[in-house]
């Protein structure tokens, strides 16, 4: 096995003649990421971010409300999942468990990593993307990753302050949930997901279907202050 | 999967007599191109990110070593392993080993062409484990035993009867009764199909449009989201990549990411768009408690400084194919492999040799559609040009179409001889031809005038017209005519 | 209009006129030479005095597309030599103007002393509607047409030499001539050169897609700037029994009309034995 890294490194190197040509862009690179370009549409400003999120969130056919507080969201899961004629059992990630769910006794909530017959995923955004209306995730013990692709409704759950115009700002974020192990690196939470809609397939005949493998339904809540 | 790219005439013939597959490619010949020409009318720096893609992608195969070696020490240090691998061979055995390791008896995957080109599948079955395939079009076509006829729509030959055909015959417990009629019923079954396989794996294989080397993840893109509950779920995730999918950072992979959907479907985005770092975190509630990265060459590294060098730039993304007339007419079996299109034409002789593939590269008008929409600016046509001369160069024999086109090249350099050979038989064609104005047979022509008329010679050439000139005589007759 | 036009050759033009050497094109020669006059019309009337270089043959595309680089350089060689000393060099079609625009520099990449040479060579290369829209900015009107037309954009002119607008401008002085987009109007038609008889049965699927939608902008005719392609959509039509016709639009630039259309008996329409 170290043969065949040897080998492969070795015809690599031979044809990239690295016997007179150092990697230091290379190097650089990794140690200074260049932005590269972000259109205009991943950079709106602040008054524009939630007002752009929400319109291409919707374009993905996302649904997407707004509430002042998470102490609202409780509430305004039960009349989502109601108003949609849903079951009344969620999945919520640990990080969310503390947004007063007693107010909704009818609602049969657990907290953890999704089982295989959960009806609906709560989960809580890291942040999301104006540009594409695409909410990101990353994994954790407050925020299993599953909760957000088993279940077949999944509620999306994001801070304002947390929409950022592009995807770069989002990485940069992203950067600082651990320390650089070294120059040039970077340690990510095991899974970052960026969700941009339903989940979708158009492999039959091309007909254009909602809820594939992942969820049906993508609703997210917008919270104005999440405390 | 075994080729039959030297039976892509054959294949092509019989690809144009299924009605099936003609509705199915006229649908996706009007519809893909469409798309794709709205995504990019929305984002005012589309063609100023094809460039960007294209600098970062030259600019990764410069440095591949390093960005591979930097790769895996990130997927090392997170607690992954990466496994080298030359050839086909390596790949499948490395996989099966892992498997193996952890007595996994059923292996979810999502779509991998590196997986159809290792022909993983059948080689587990072999070895008593169970590949799902969980990709919709994918699952179909594994029923059905069919190899995929477009990269990333890979069941798009298909009509809903046949899917339905297929379901009933391989969903034991479906029972007869149940209605089938429309593409939604066809989902909900195979997603109630799928999900207890998703649950129930021991390992999920999973392929890679990207591997980052700052971070030391994968990136996978999906619509359907069962990437994500393949790695998810089992114990193991397995990565099948092959070398030439690293970048090297994220900002490098968003730069990508944002001309990828928009060139193959017209999406802006992917629903699904992942990046997977290592096994699950100690803290973690869910996720593999192992990451494996199996990295497979089968053939990249010697394309690197080659004249095919900048196909490795290539993404999978589809557009050529969407928009090529030839893929458009015959659809992607009939390029006999894994590939197809004009992406196709040019990376299957580079893997599996010219000699099998001699076909693909001469199948085509080398109309340039491809390369005016591939999001990373490969020169496809030229490299179509340099697969023919090499074959040039290789072929001993010769046929009457060599000879033929040698005997023009001749006669073409000799513009005296070129001359009076074309006044003359062009006279006599003309002559024989004038009166109806296209021949229906042309003895020496019955590649053209099997299907066409071929028109007739209008007169003399204009250069002997010209010639009895200056202006004067037949030449100088026929412009003041006009002028008169 | 000129009165005496005479081609004498000795070099410069003493009323300041650009000197152009036609590249005829092997297919316009042999088959069809009214493009070829329609194009020396044309090429007047802009102004510019015209040449005839007989040492010209063929631009050496169909040996290029098979790989033959010894050939295709040989070709190459004596087309440069021929018509180097213009000002201009004009060829009525695309691919013949591509190859000699766009790759005739790359044959000669490796060539120190060829390579110069083929580059200031290229630079002087334009195909026919491009020079008189783009270069002569001719203004002048063009005699009228009564018909429904539509136009197909030949890959190469194209892709190779962007060549979309030009002739629609040309046309679109044409009183009585209107013109119809195909959507379909940039889809290759199946030619192709020697593809259209290696893989004729692909070939043929592609000039009928082609011909769909030449047929679903209701137009009567169909122009375009490279005979390949239009003896390939002619052939098809005819053997169709299709009633429309195909012409080169130099040709109606110039008012040739009266020609017989592509694959057409004279007298027009398809002959009494072919209807099927």
């Amino acid at each position: 096995m170290t043969d065949a890294r040897a080998q492969i490194l070795g015809r690599l190197k031979t044809a990239l003649d690295r016997d007179n040509r150092s990697p230091d862009a290379a190097r650089a690179r990794l140690e200074t990421p260049p932005e590269n370009l972000v259109p205009a549409r991943g950079q709106a400003s602040d008054a524009d971010r939630i007002g752009r999120f929400t319109e291409e969130a919707t374009r993905v056919e996302a649904t997407v409300s707004r509430i002042a507080t998470l102490a609202d969201l409780p509430a305004t899961v039960a009349e989502y999942l109601a108003g949609h004629n849903l079951p009344k059992q969620l999945r919520i990630t640990p990080s969310l468990a503390g947004a007063g769910w007693e107010a909704q006794p009818l609602l049969d909530i657990s907290s953890g990593r999704a089982a295989g017959l959960d009806a609906v995923g709560v989960g809580r955004a890291f942040g999301g993307v104006a540009e594409t209306g695409t909410l990101v995730f990353v994994s954790g013990p407050d925020n299993p990753t599953t909760v957000n692709f088993l279940p077949p409704t999944h509620i999306a759950v994001i801070a304002a302050s947390d929409i950022a115009g592009s995807y770069e700002a989002v990485w940069r974020r992203v950067r600082t949930l651990a320390p650089a192990p070294g120059p040039g690196k970077t340690q990510l939470p095991r899974t970052v997901n960026w969700i941009t809609g339903p989940s979708r397939t158009a492999d039959i005949e091309q007909t254009l279907l909602l809820g594939a493998h992942g969820p049906q339904r993508l609703h997210i809540v917008i919270v104005d202050d999440a405390g | 999967m075994d080729a039959t790219s030297r039976d892509f005439k054959s294949n092509a013939f019989d690809a144009r007599r299924d009605p099936h597959l003609q509705d199915a490619l006229a649908r996706l010949g009007h519809g893909f191109p469409l798309k794709r020409l709205e995504a990019a009318a929305r984002l005012p720096e589309f063609e100023a990110l094809r460039d960007r893609a294209r600098e970062i992608k030259n600019h990764v195969l410069d440095n591949l070593d390093f960005y591979l070696e930097r790769f895996e020490e990130r997927v090392t240090e997170q607690g992954g392993k990466v496994h080298w691998c030359t050839d086909a061979q390596a790949a499948r055995e490395k996989i099966l080993e892992i498997c193996r390791s952890v007595d996994a008896k059923t292996i979810t995957k999502s779509k991998s062409m590196i997986g159809e080109e290792i022909a993983i599948n059948d080689f587990l079955e072999e070895h008593g484990v169970d590949p799902i395939e969980t990709d919709l079009g994918e699952y179909i076509i594994q029923l059905r035993r069919e190899p995929p006829s477009h990269i990333i729509a890979p069941a798009i030959h298909l009509t809903m009867g046949q899917v339905e055909e297929t379901f009933r015959k391989s969903h034991d417990d479906l029972p007869a009764e149940r209605p089938l009629d429309e593409p939604r019923k066809l989902l909900e079954e195979a997603r109630d199909k799928l999900r207890d396989k998703f649950l129930g794996a021991d390992v999920g294989l999973t392929g890679a449009n990207m591997l980052i080397a700052e971070t030391g993840s994968n990136v996978l893109v999906t619509n359907e989201g069962n990437a994500d509950l393949t790695y998810s779920l089992p114990k193991v995730h397995i990565v099948i990549a092959s070398l030439e999918k690293i970048v090297p950072t994220l900002e490098d992979a968003t730069s990508i990411l944002r001309v990828l959907a928009r060139s193959a479907t017209g999406q802006d985005m992917s629903v699904y768009t992942t990046f997977c770092s290592g096994p699950r975190r100690a803290e973690d509630l869910d996720g593999p408690d192992e990451y494996h990265v199996v990295l497979l060459d089968n053939g990249r590294s010697e394309l690197i400084g080659s004249e095919f060098h900048e196909m490795l730039r290539c993404i999978r993304c589809g557009a050529c194919l969407n928009h090529c007339p030839v893929y458009r007419t015959v659809g992607g079996h009939a390029y006999g492999w894994v590939y197809s299109g004009p992406m196709g034409a040019v990376l299957i002789p580079g893997l599996i040799g010219i000699d099998e593939a001699g076909h693909l590269p001469n199948a085509s008008t080398l109309c340039g559609r491809c390369e005016s929409v591939c999001p990373m600016r490969i020169p496809l046509p030229r490299m179509l040009r340099a697969w023919r001369r090499r074959q040039y160069r290789r072929e001993s024999s010769s046929g009457p179409g060599r000879l033929a086109l040698r005997a023009w090249a001749w006669l073409a350099q000799r513009p005296a001889l070129y001359h009076l050979f074309t006044n003359l038989s062009i006279a006599a064609l003309g002559a024989w031809g004038r009166r109806r104005g296209a021949f229906r047979r042309l003895p020496f022509a019955q590649g053209w005038t099997g299907s066409r008329d071929f028109a007739a010679p209008a007169g003399d050439t204009f250069m002997a017209q010209w010639k009895k000139g200056p202006r004067g005589d037949a030449s100088g007759e026929w412009l003041r005519k006009r002028r008169s | 209009m000129q009165e005496d036009i005479s081609q004498g050759d000795h070099g410069g033009d003493a009323g300041g006129r650009p000197r152009v050497g036609l590249f005829v094109t092997c297919l316009v020669d042999l088959m069809r030479p009214s493009v070829g006059f329609a194009t020396v019309e044309l090429l007047e009337r802009a102004g510019c005095r015209v040449e005839v270089p007989e040492a010209q043959t063929c631009c050496g595309q169909p040996a290029f597309n098979s790989g033959d680089d010894a050939d295709t350089a040989a070709i190459a060689k004596n087309t440069i030599a021929a018509l180097e000393g213009f000002d201009y060099v004009v060829a009525p079609s695309g691919s013949c103007a591509g190859m000699l625009k766009m790759h005739y520099p790359e044959v000669f990449a490796d060539d120190p002393d060829w390579h110069p040479r083929a580059t200031a060579f290229a630079a002087k290369v334009h195909e026919l509607t491009a020079f008189l829209a783009d270069v002569m900015s001719l203004q002048d009107t063009p005699p009228a047409f009564e018909t429904t037309a539509t136009y197909h954009d030949s890959c190469s002119g194209l892709r190779e030499l962007g060549i979309k607008a030009a002739p629609r401008r040309l046309l679109g002085r044409v009183a009585g001539l209107t013109l119809n987009e195909g959507e379909e109007a940039e889809t290759c038609c199946g030619f192709g050169g020697l593809f259209c008889v290696k893989y004729s049965d692909i070939s043929t699927g592609m000039v009928d897609a082609k011909l769909d939608d030449l047929e679903k902008t209701g137009a009567d005719m169909v122009l375009g700037g490279d005979l390949g392609c239009l003896m390939n959509i002619a052939g098809r039509l005819r053997r169709r029994g299709s009633a429309m016709e195909a012409r080169h639009v130099a040709e109606v630039l110039a008012g040739y009309t009266d020609v017989p259309a592509i694959a057409q008996p004279p007298g027009g329409g398809p002959a009494n034995e072919d209807a099927s």
